[in-house]
């Protein structure tokens, strides 16, 4: 896969179709592709490479989402997209750090991005909350959740997984601890 | 009023369909008729978007940290920070400053440059001068002359505000005569005069800015062949120390000059010229450098201010170059250079005597 993503170029409409269709070569090729533009806008701008590697993943998702929400045009280029998202998240950070020193030193061209971030920081919010509520839930219920509702395994599969007697058994465990982390949830949403 | 859990577990039998087709229809009614539970299943629906959200951003991150991991982190680094970061981050901090203090640097050369005179191209050549006279003091007398010779032109020449003056020498006998481009530059007119004061108009048929050298072709009716010329032009180089002389008219009188050759180049290395120790003055500009057998050698066209007793003479090979380089059409008669010269044994004052009839005082009319 690493070698044939190295071989691979892939013009911007044909990675979002990649990203679409949740390609894992495309993800990396994307990847690859304008990581070492964002790591020199966070270095030049009193940042290091893990804030970097955390602004870069945070501004793949916001991309990622926006594609699947099927609202991605492209009516600027991707690297300006990208670009864009990554400075804004910067300076957001920056703020929040109080080790901003006025303008950011851009060497592109960026586009405004307010809405994306936004909406990206709204979905953080339920990631995080999510996050939360799933590591308050503890085991087994954290892992059956998981592995029935994310990773789609059968009931069948968890039952043995966990040694329940049967499928209702276990079945029933879900839908208690389905309801727990509900209410956790509900509960921190207030 | 359902447990959460008999509510939860029907609303995800629903969701999986594992209800029966009654079942899924009293389900659907009971959805439509009662608001409050539609309400909690819309939320779980939700929730479990919210879950299934969840898990998307976990496998992307935990995709991208694969990836990441198979970065070469500090190629990429040093290859961001080498190449751009310091240079660029530098750039983009200092340019203002830089820029600044380019601009100091360059006002600061150009006001020494303008303060000391190295920047005007005038004033790179304020140790030399051209020896064209000013004719405007001894205007008077001149135009006196002229009106007595040149019926044509009385009143032209009362318009004429600047004057200026220069030697020259015949070339042949049959009108063609040889002085200074700078002489002549800007003319509207320009008069011959010889040394019994007789004026005759030429006209420009050449001129060779480079070498600074204008030939003149007589225009005038009255005019009359001269002699057979007494002098040659030397095609050799001269050798230093050789004694020299010159005649010319920076005044209205003939003037003789004597010197000698100081250096085989001119002014700031022109190799085209000779250096001569020779008292020469405005109105010397055009007139002949001569060696002791009467031989031209040179061309007066100027001295150095600053220095004592350094005139500058084209050389006379230049000339003959010149000649060579008129064109056919210009030349009404033909121009025949002298190869025999009649001066050779003859001691200086004779030489002078033959020779002053040959000399000539230019005289140039501007409009302006």
């Amino acid at each position: 896969m690493n070698n044939n993503s190295k071989h691979i170029k892939l013009n911007d409409n044909e990675i979002v179709l990649g990203i679409l269709n949740n390609s894992s070569s495309t993800l990396n090729f994307l990847y690859k592709l304008h990581f070492p533009m964002i790591l020199q806008l966070i270095i030049n701008n009193n940042g290091n490479q893990d804030d970097a590697k955390d602004i870069y993943q945070e501004t793949i998702i916001v991309l990622h989402d926006k594609i699947k929400r099927g609202d991605f045009e492209l009516n600027s280029k991707l690297k300006t997209f990208i670009y864009s998202v990554s400075r804004r998240l910067w300076l957001k950070k920056l703020n929040q750090k109080s080790r901003f020193f006025g303008d950011i030193n851009d060497f592109e061209d960026f586009v405004a991005v307010e809405t994306d971030i936004e909406q990206h920081e709204e979905k953080d919010k339920q990631f995080l909350l999510m996050n939360d509520s799933l590591s308050g839930l503890g085991e087994p219920c954290k892992t059956i959740i998981e592995d029935f509702y994310i990773n789609a395994m059968s009931m069948q599969d968890i039952c043995e997984k966990f040694g329940y007697t049967n499928a209702d058994n276990a079945k029933t465990q879900k839908y208690k601890c389905l309801q727990r982390l509900k209410k956790i949830f509900f509960t921190n949403n207030q | 009023m359902e447990s959460e859990i008999d509510l939860i577990k029907k609303i995800e039998a629903y969701l999986f369909q594992e209800l029966s087709e009654n079942e899924k229809n009293d389900f659907e009614n009971q959805r439509s008729n009662n608001p409050a539970l539609d309400h909690k299943v819309v939320e779980h629906l939700n929730f479990l978007k919210n879950i299934q959200a969840y898990g998307d951003k976990k496998s992307l991150k935990a995709e991208m940290d694969q990836i990441h991991a198979g970065l070469n982190l500090s190629d990429i680094t040093h290859s961001v920070t080498e190449t751009s970061s310091i240079i660029i981050n530098f750039w983009h901090r200092y340019k203002t400053n830089l820029a600044i203090a380019a601009s100091v640097g360059i006002i600061c050369t150009i006001i020494t440059l303008l303060s000391t005179g190295q920047f005007t191209k005038n004033s790179q050549n304020s140790n030399y001068s051209a020896l064209k006279r000013d004719m405007d003091n001894i205007k008077k007398s001149q135009n006196a002359l002229i009106r007595g010779y040149d019926v044509s032109t009385p009143n032209k020449t009362n318009n004429h505000p600047s004057q200026f003056g220069g030697s020259g020498f015949a070339l042949t006998n049959n009108g063609y005569f040889v002085t200074n481009y700078h002489v002549v530059e800007g003319a509207d007119s320009v008069y011959i005069q010889n040394n019994q004061g007789q004026s005759f108009k030429v006209n420009i048929i050449y001129i060779d800015p480079t070498y600074d050298i204008a030939i003149l072709g007589i225009s005038d009716s009255t005019f009359k062949n001269l002699p057979s010329l007494p002098y040659t032009f030397k095609k050799s180089v001269c050798d230093l120390g050789e004694e020299v002389y010159t005649i010319g008219y920076p005044r209205d009188e003939v003037v003789y000059g004597k010197g000698y050759l100081s250096s085989a180049t001119g002014y700031g290395g022109d190799s085209t010229a000779y250096q001569v120790s020779i008292p020469v003055n405005p109105g010397n500009s055009g007139g002949p450098l001569l060696d002791n057998r009467g031989n031209i050698i040179g061309l007066i066209k100027g001295k150095q201010t600053q220095t004592d007793g350094a005139a500058f003479a084209i050389k006379s090979n230049f000339i003959l170059q010149s000649l060579d380089n008129i064109p056919e059409d210009s030349l009404k008669k033909k121009l025949n250079i002298n190869k025999q010269n009649n001066m050779a044994g003859l001691s200086r004052t004779q030489q002078i005597k033959k020779i002053e009839d040959f000399i000539f005082m230019i005289k140039v009319y501007n409009k302006d």
